[in-house]
């Protein structure tokens, strides 16, 4: 399978307002998918849609051969909200021994490698509550990572972490895509697009540009991809 | 459904309290201190403290459990855990039925206190068992969890939660018999305590303090009790809603 997942005009409306504007992309498996985008244009709506908890308007969203949110997905999607989303009043390791005996065959040694793979192997006994926002979102993370899913959908993963960790979070993201995780990874910091394999870039619930860094780059003629994007914009604005 | 899920669920959410030692705390002792004072208010007369004393033990728990359940469900809600476990292997029933069991659990220990100090250092005089009471007030406690499950999804903030308390909770306590007899009421107030389920939980009650042994009529409105818990279970699952705006 090419495609780990495929959308088709989609269209979701929230708050009376329309979000995705019947937007159609495809997720190659096994590659790191940047979700790029400013703030409020769509991305959080995208990546709910796809790991099945957004209700949609129209359209269609395949995942891994299934329509997305079937019972058969639960166990082979990770999600990552873009708020953290654990217990504060757990540790670290009680929260990530939970998630991980949700999963059928996850076991809490997974657990703790996974709460360690976020750089919080220090920090595994101390209750959620009591940890910086970096270490919160981390604890998060390994959350996620550990039902050793097959489709990743991580929302704004890296904000807030220190240089090094991030480089090491890229990393880890890029070892799970090469052993064959599909990753889909949103940002609204452009120095992150050129670390991603494709590139998705959303503006006002459309899809302006869909490919990798390089034809990106290539397609408006320049070598930083935040310049790229802007023009790409322009170009699209132009249009209209 | 998944033994397993269900377990660690449980698990999960007495962990959760056994963190949070001054909410434990509050839970066991706050009844014993209402108790104490209620007790020393009818020092004088020991039949009224035997009528009310026995009635307060199921209403605590149904109160407390309200509150504690609604609260923790919403912040279920609002943290986005929900929305997370929702996205993962778990069932609802997996979910509802852990937090059921885990403050059914917290509910016994504080029925066996409530029973313990009545009974051993205020002289409570039943003619039924004190096991039986303790059995009726942890079906209370469920029934007070489960309605606090349902309501949780209709409020937007702690606030808004803490106020369901007196909405939901207050006129079944009013009307359960605690402060008048209900063949005294108005017809309507009779006729609106016959649908709230706490008035059964009363009256189980009651059956144990009046009859050495368990009554047909105690069991039945033990009964109702567990299916009023069991129906609000089944509802609130119904809130949770897997896809949401």
């Amino acid at each position: 399978m090419d495609n780990a997942i495929e959308v088709r005009d989609l269209v979701v409306v929230r708050g009376g307002k329309e979000v995705l504007l019947g937007i159609s992309t495809a997720v190659r498996a096994g590659k790191v998918t940047g979700l790029l985008g400013p703030s409020g244009s769509g991305k959080t709506t995208l990546m709910r849609a796809i790991v099945g908890v957004q209700r949609v308007r129209s359209g269609r969203i395949d995942v891994l051969g299934q329509p997305a949110g079937s019972p058969a997905l639960r166990a082979k999607v990770g999600y990552l909200t873009q708020a953290p989303s654990i217990y504060a009043d757990l540790t670290v390791k009680e929260n990530a021994r939970y998630f991980a005996s949700l999963y059928p065959g996850i076991t809490k040694a997974d657990a703790d490698q996974a709460v360690r793979d976020v750089g919080l192997g220090e920090a595994a006994n101390q209750l959620v509550r009591t940890l910086s926002g970096g270490q919160h979102s981390r604890a998060s993370l390994a959350c996620a990572l550990v039902g050793k899913p097959t489709l990743l959908v991580l929302d704004e993963p890296t904000v807030g972490q220190d240089p090094v960790l991030r480089d090491e979070l890229w990393q880890r993201f890029h070892a799970l895509a090469a052993a064959g995780t599909t990753l889909v990874v949103s940002s609204h910091v452009m120095d992150e697009a050129g670390r991603c394999d494709r590139l998705v870039l959303i503006r006002e619930g459309r899809i302006i540009a869909d490919d990798t860094p390089e034809a990106v780059r290539g397609s408006a003629d320049t070598n930083d991809l935040e310049e790229a994007f802007l023009r790409l914009i322009r170009r699209e604005e132009a249009k209209v | 459904m998944s033994p397993t899920i269900l377990l660690r669920t449980t698990g999960r959410v007495l962990r959760q309290l056994s963190h949070d030692k001054r909410t434990i705390a509050m839970v066991i002792v706050l009844p014993l201190v209402l108790l104490t004072l209620v007790y020393y208010l009818f020092e004088k007369q020991p039949h009224i403290f035997d009528h009310i004393g026995i009635i307060m033990l199921g209403v605590f728990p149904f109160i407390l459990m309200f509150l504690i359940t609604s609260i923790a469900m919403l912040r279920e809600r609002t943290t986005g855990t929900l929305e997370r476990l929702l996205t993962t292997p778990l069932h609802k029933l997996d979910l509802l039925f852990g937090y059921g069991i885990a403050f059914g659990v917290l509910a016994a220990v504080q029925a066996s206190a409530g029973a313990g100090l009545a009974y051993g250092a205020f002289d409570l005089q039943t003619a039924g068992s004190a096991g039986l009471v303790i059995l009726i007030a942890v079906a209370d406690a469920v029934l007070g969890m489960a309605l606090g499950l349902f309501f949780s999804a209709f409020a937007s903030s702690e606030f808004q939660a803490v106020q369901f308390m007196p909405l939901v909770a207050f006129p079944q306590v009013f009307l359960c018999g605690l402060f008048t007899p209900r063949d005294q009421m108005a017809g309507w107030l009779h006729a609106l305590s016959d649908i709230f389920p706490l008035t059964y939980a009363v009256q189980a009650l009651q059956e144990v303090g009046a009859h050495a042994d368990p009554t047909a009529l105690m069991w039945r409105d033990l009964g109702i009790v567990a299916g009023a818990a069991v129906l609000a279970l089944a509802l609130s699952a119904a809130t949770l809603r897997r896809r949401t705006d």
